[in-house]
């Protein structure tokens, strides 16, 4: 039962790095740009495609990361920067449908060029071993998943705290309009921000390629857990959507191995906890 | 004559479909300090925020050191030379005083003033340089404001309302601010509301009605003529300060 216990969350932790990873670029995205791009499953599922073509190329793993984040990057920015951008003066509506469009023509371009069939990544030799530790052994490659994920939040974290990108990324969550009156041209900055944000999913569909597979249809059902990852994590709040993700992850994973019917009630059932709870905490603001 | 330093010409700007500056013009010169008054909703603000291009006038033409710039995006503008103190300071909340001068500064002309100089200028910024913008008081806002379009070496600063909100001794101190920067030779474009404050640092005053420019004077002809400001600002002079 322990074995049981440390395995499966170990894969919860796996789990929630990559949620971590999708809802990094999303919050940041709708943070700074304040559109929610529901896209986003589909570039963690092209990354994932360009990884395998570079890998089927190559054999190289690390050719597969480089190809997919970079990939992922100049498909995002030139979405941004040829639709994306006549649509911040639209309203919310006319932006969801405009991305959620994109993620269905996403989808079957894909389709058409990389089939409909179940594909893999193997996991790089030098990773494919296992680690002994308190009696269990850990796949080598979970293991550094789990590793990359928190690098990667404390990375992005101390960046925007802590550097003058970051003050400028910080600035312009508050008030875009201000930053244009300073000199900043902030339709480039979006276009980077935008392309970061699916630079990380494409980043993250490459890594999680060895463990959950490609296949049509991931990138929608990456794009929902996402969702309420970054609605439980509070939009645009990159320390929220790092402990959302755990919470999430882990939730969804042991719910899977203990009451498998009952799994997706599970994390839905915690999102609407959460709105509830901070529902209550935002009236408790107000009166005071 | 040399050619102004600002100039608008048939000026006409919307917000959506609201028209809000009716075919408005007028000029700049290097130096001066030109006051615009006029009651709420006239179009004061939007007369800069045309300038800056937040939104760009529908059609007119605006010229800044004898080149076209409306139409261009906004930091195109900025970059050529105009520093913004906007209504209501907008300063970062999130940012302290020190990023927030530093953010401005990376956009910055060559000038005299750098962020060591700011400090100097303005000991109580210094003294705050950690805190969170979010966290200083109406007048230390207002003073990094300032000092925020300072820091940038503007040739022209466009002002909107820096007097609201704060205490009659803080005005004062604005005032002297101003004037000082007037001195050092830069050209300041003025939006008030406060009648008193914008006569005493004003060399010239604008006053507008239905977004455009109904009076032009000088503040000495303002205070001769209780009418004037009867007319266009429905006040008289006893009930402006």
């Amino acid at each position: 039962m322990l074995d049981f216990l440390i395995a499966q969350t170990l894969n919860g932790l796996v789990y929630s790095m990559l949620l971590f990873l999708l809802a990094l670029g999303l919050s940041l995205t709708f943070g700074m740009l304040r559109v929610i791009n529901l896209a986003h499953g589909a570039f963690y599922l092209m990354g994932a495609y360009f990884g395998l073509t570079a890998w089927n190329l190559t054999h190289s793993f690390w050719a597969a990361i480089i190809v997919a984040t970079v990939g992922a990057a100049i498909v995002g920015m030139l979405l941004e920067r040829s639709w994306l951008q006549r649509f911040y003066v639209r309203n919310e509506l006319d932006q969801v449908i405009l991305t959620f469009g994109f993620a269905l023509v996403f989808a079957d371009i894909m389709k058409m060029l990389w089939g409909k069939d179940i594909h893999s990544i193997p996991v790089p030799p030098l990773l494919s071993g296992a680690v002994h530790i308190a009696g269990t052994y850990f796949p080598a490659y979970r293991l550094i998943l789990v590793g990359v994920g928190v690098a990667l939040f404390v990375a992005t974290w101390l960046a925007i705290e802590r550097t003058r990108t970051g003050a400028l990324i910080r600035a312009s969550v508050a008030d875009r309009v201000m930053v244009s009156g300073l000199g900043f041209n902030i339709r480039l900055l979006f276009t980077y921000v935008f392309g970061f944000g699916t630079a990380i999913a494409g980043l993250a569909g490459v890594l999680g390629a060895p463990i959950t597979g490609i296949y049509p249809g991931l990138d929608f059902e990456v794009l929902i857990t996402t969702l309420i990852v970054v609605v439980v994590g509070g939009l645009g709040n990159i320390s929220g959507a790092f402990w959302a993700a755990l919470l999430i992850g882990l939730a969804e994973t042991y719910g899977k191995a203990l009451y498998p019917a009952a799994a997706s009630f599970i994390i839905f059932g915690l999102m609407a906890a959460v709105l509830l709870i901070r529902a209550w905490g935002r009236d408790e603001e107000d009166v005071e | 004559m040399s050619e102004p330093l600002l100039s608008l010409s048939g000026v006409n700007t919307y917000y959506g479909e609201s028209h809000i500056l009716h075919d408005l013009g007028f000029d700049l010169r290097k130096g001066e300090v030109v006051g615009i008054l006029g009651r709420n909703g006239v179009g004061k603000t939007t007369t800069l925020q045309s300038i800056l291009g937040i939104p760009a006038p529908r059609s007119g033409e605006i010229r800044f050191r004898g080149e076209t710039i409306s139409g261009l995006p906004t930091h195109d503008i900025v970059s050529r030379g105009v520093g913004w103190v906007p209504q209501g300071h907008r300063i970062f909340p999130t940012l302290t005083v020190v990023e927030n001068i530093e953010l401005a500064a990376a956009r910055s002309r060559p000038g005299s003033w750098t962020a060591e100089r700011i400090y100097e200028a303005f000991p109580r910024l210094h003294t705050r340089r950690d805190a969170r913008g979010g966290s200083l008081s109406g007048g230390e806002q207002q003073m990094l404001a300032i000092a925020r379009a300072l820091v940038q070496n503007p040739e022209l600063f466009l002002m909107d309302e820096p007097s609201e909100g704060l205490s009659p001794l803080i005005v004062q101190e604005i005032g002297a601010l101003i004037k000082r920067l007037n001195a050092e030779g830069n050209t300041i474009l003025l939006v008030e509301q406060n009648l008193a404050f914008a006569l005493s640092i004003s060399h010239r005053i604008l006053i507008m009605a239905k977004g455009a420019i109904v009076y032009s004077g000088k503040p000495d002809d303002i205070r001769d003529d209780p009418d004037i400001t009867h007319r266009f600002l429905g006040v008289g002079t006893a009930a402006a300060d």
